[in-house]
């Protein structure tokens, strides 16, 4: 059977006068209901990996397999698609739409998505802020939230559509200690879900809160 | 619920209230000058057209004939090798043959109205002093039907001239200059060599000098005399009950009759292309200020998109498509060249009243600005409006929708 998701080869190179490698032939595979870190050094391309793993950048060669499908010869919007199905992002920042609340912004990739009627999306807002333990604070905008609330509720948006996939890059990066393990508890909860969630830190002590850890040096694989 | 595109559009113009609202002011300045400045040309080129067209015939059959008539060698032989050229057309010095058949045949045709007239100079004399006249003989009664002068009477009346021989009807501005007044009479002399008294029994005032100044309408019989062409009309004057047929009736019946027919278009054809040039002065000037207000659109619109660049990273990234994207900011120029297009309308409207109670200048003191707002200035309003707004918000939509969301990520990170 094969993997959840699959690195194949991955290679990713800016292209400029001085051309920079941010990741080079890796290779890897994520099983379903899986939790990974990947741990390395500032620069060390982890980040990149991710989104190369998410589809947010195209790879210079090798591929990403969903599924054991090939996602080489997608489109931008295709890829945006599969985004929107599969995958939810977490950023270090939670890049919360300030305008709208915190309900709406849940709300926002299962509107885009639109499988949803209005009444069963705000069901299901409401039931992600609540298991987050944020219900209370559904109808505030970003700007009125802590900073761990808005990462709870950066990961109720991440979860909005039920995504098979989770990636999150510094998720903790700008909370502190308490909160940042509260948060990895969360992606620990999602991998026993059923999953496969995918965090980038450089945090050591929560890194070994996961099942699996892959350390980046240089862009490759270091252990 | 409504589309995520129109609600994150309406967020963004929402969180700049004072931008938007300048952006819509823009827009309805714009529309409002188009439709009120509009309204005021239209009211204008209305006024004087209806003064031109009212008080004259809508076509005028002359004794001219505009084109030779084919010569019997060219009929028989069109192919032939010899070319006729230089043929002049007849010369009808004694005006319209059948006059009196052709206007009974135009009065017989649903919704025209004719009547014979004869045109020929004729000099006042008055105190000592000459004042050369275009003399127009015509049958009252019918004329009276062809021709609005019969409501420009300022003295007597139109129908006066119907039961007195004698009788002359001239210009407000002619009887000052003479000095005459109703019930007064003058000598009239023709190049013909005749010299008769006439009485005047009505003065008008149709507002243009041309008329006011240089007509004096006598009846037909008498113009006759004092011409020396009994008999003779060189001109029927035709009104129509619906203006716009004039060029199709005119031209059939020039092809009737062979005499020279001229629609009020042609007649005032220099007048129309005036028209024409001072409607697409005003339309360019116009047009222009909304084009200026769609700079604030884009302005804004822009800013927007600097401002909200990390906020459009994170919804490409999470799998909003491009076209999304472009629609929110598209949306966002819509929201405002509607809704600033939409108060214009009111402005405008308010903008016409406003110009309406200005005095116009035309000696009457309860005359005003003539302002005309027909549905056509707020449809060309409307689309310039929409058209700049869409075209100001399409740049920075475009610019938006490709950008690339990673670089924003990686630069916030």
């Amino acid at each position: 059977m094969s993997p959840a998701l699959e690195a194949r080869a991955l290679t990713r190179i800016l292209p400029g006068p001085q051309p920079t490698t941010l990741v080079a032939d890796v290779d890897a595979s994520f099983e379903a209901q899986s939790f990974t870190v990947v741990t390395g050094p500032s620069g060390s391309g982890k980040s990149s990996l991710l989104y190369l793993l998410g589809l947010l950048d195209p790879p210079t060669s090798g591929d990403v397999l969903v599924n054991g499908g090939s996602t080489r010869n997608m489109g931008n919007e295709a890829r945006a698609r599969m985004r929107l199905e599969r995958f939810g992002f977490v950023f270090q920042f939670h890049f919360l739409l300030p305008e709208l609340r915190a309900i709406d912004n849940v709300m926002l990739p299962m509107r885009q998505l639109g499988r949803l009627g209005a009444a069963a999306m705000r069901s299901r807002a409401d039931d992600l802020l609540a298991s987050l333990g944020i219900e209370s604070e559904a109808l505030k905008v970003p700007g009125e939230l802590s900073g761990g609330q808005r990462q709870r509720a950066a990961i109720a948006r991440a979860l909005a559509n039920d995504p098979q996939f989770v990636l999150a890059d510094e998720p903790t990066g700008a909370l502190d200690s308490k909160n940042g393990a509260a948060v990895f508890s969360i992606f620990r909860g999602l991998a026993d879900e059923g999953r496969t969630v995918i965090v980038v830190t450089h945090d050591e002590t929560l890194a070994r809160m996961a099942g699996r850890a892959i350390h980046i040096v240089d862009g490759r694989v270091a252990g | 619920m409504t589309p995520l595109p129109l609600s994150i559009a309406f967020a963004h113009l929402w969180s700049r209230k004072r931008q938007t609202g300048v952006s819509i002011g823009g827009v309805m300045l714009g529309v409002a000058i188009f439709i009120g400045i509009g309204g005021m040309m239209n009211g204008f080129h209305h006024y004087f057209l209806s003064q031109l067209v009212d008080t004259n015939p809508h076509i005028v059959m002359s004794d001219e004939i505009r084109q030779a008539a084919p010569q019997p060698l060219t009929m028989l032989r069109p192919e032939g090798a010899v070319e006729i050229r230089r043929v002049l057309p007849r010369d009808p010095v004694r005006g319209i043959a059948g006059a009196a058949a052709i206007v009974g045949a135009l009065n017989a045709m649903d919704g025209v109205a004719a009547a014979p007239s004869l045109i020929g100079q004729v000099i006042l004399r008055h105190a000592g002093r000459d004042y050369s006249v275009t003399g127009i003989g015509v049958d009252a009664p019918r004329e009276a039907r062809v021709t609005d002068v019969v409501n420009d009477m300022v003295e007597g009346s139109f129908g006066a001239l119907a039961s007195n021989p004698d009788g002359l009807l001239i210009g407000r501005q002619l009887a000052d200059k003479m000095g005459v007044g109703l019930g007064d009479s003058l000598t009239a002399v023709t190049t013909a060599g005749t010299q008769t008294t006439l009485k005047i029994v009505g003065i008008f005032h149709t507002g243009i000098d041309a008329e006011d100044q240089y007509w004096g309408i006598v009846p037909l019989a008498r113009q006759q005399a004092m011409q020396n062409r009994p008999r003779v009309v060189n001109e029927i004057h035709i009104r129509l009950a619906d203006i716009s047929r004039s060029i199709p009736l005119a031209q059939a019946i020039e092809r009737r009759w062979g005499f020279k027919s001229a629609p009020w278009e042609e007649t005032y054809a220099r007048v129309l292309d005036v028209f024409s040039l001072q409607d697409k002065i005003m339309f360019l000037t116009t047009a222009s200020i909304l084009v200026v207000a769609g700079f604030g659109i884009f302005n804004v619109i822009s800013t927007i998109v600097l401002e909200k660049a990390r906020d459009i990273a994170i919804m490409r990234s999470i799998g909003m498509p491009s076209a999304s994207v472009v629609a929110i900011f598209l949306i966002e120029g819509i929201v405002v060249g509607v809704a600033g297009m939409m108060l214009g309308w009111l402005a405008g409207w308010g903008l016409g009243a406003l110009l309406h109670m200005v005095p116009a200048p035309t000696g009457n003191a309860a005359d005003r600005m003539p302002v005309r707002l027909t549905l056509l200035l707020f449809v060309n309003a409307s689309v310039i409006a929409l058209l700049s707004a869409v075209g100001a918000a399409w740049l920075p939509a475009r610019k938006a929708a490709r950008a690339d969301p990673l670089s924003i990520i990686r630069g916030a990170a």
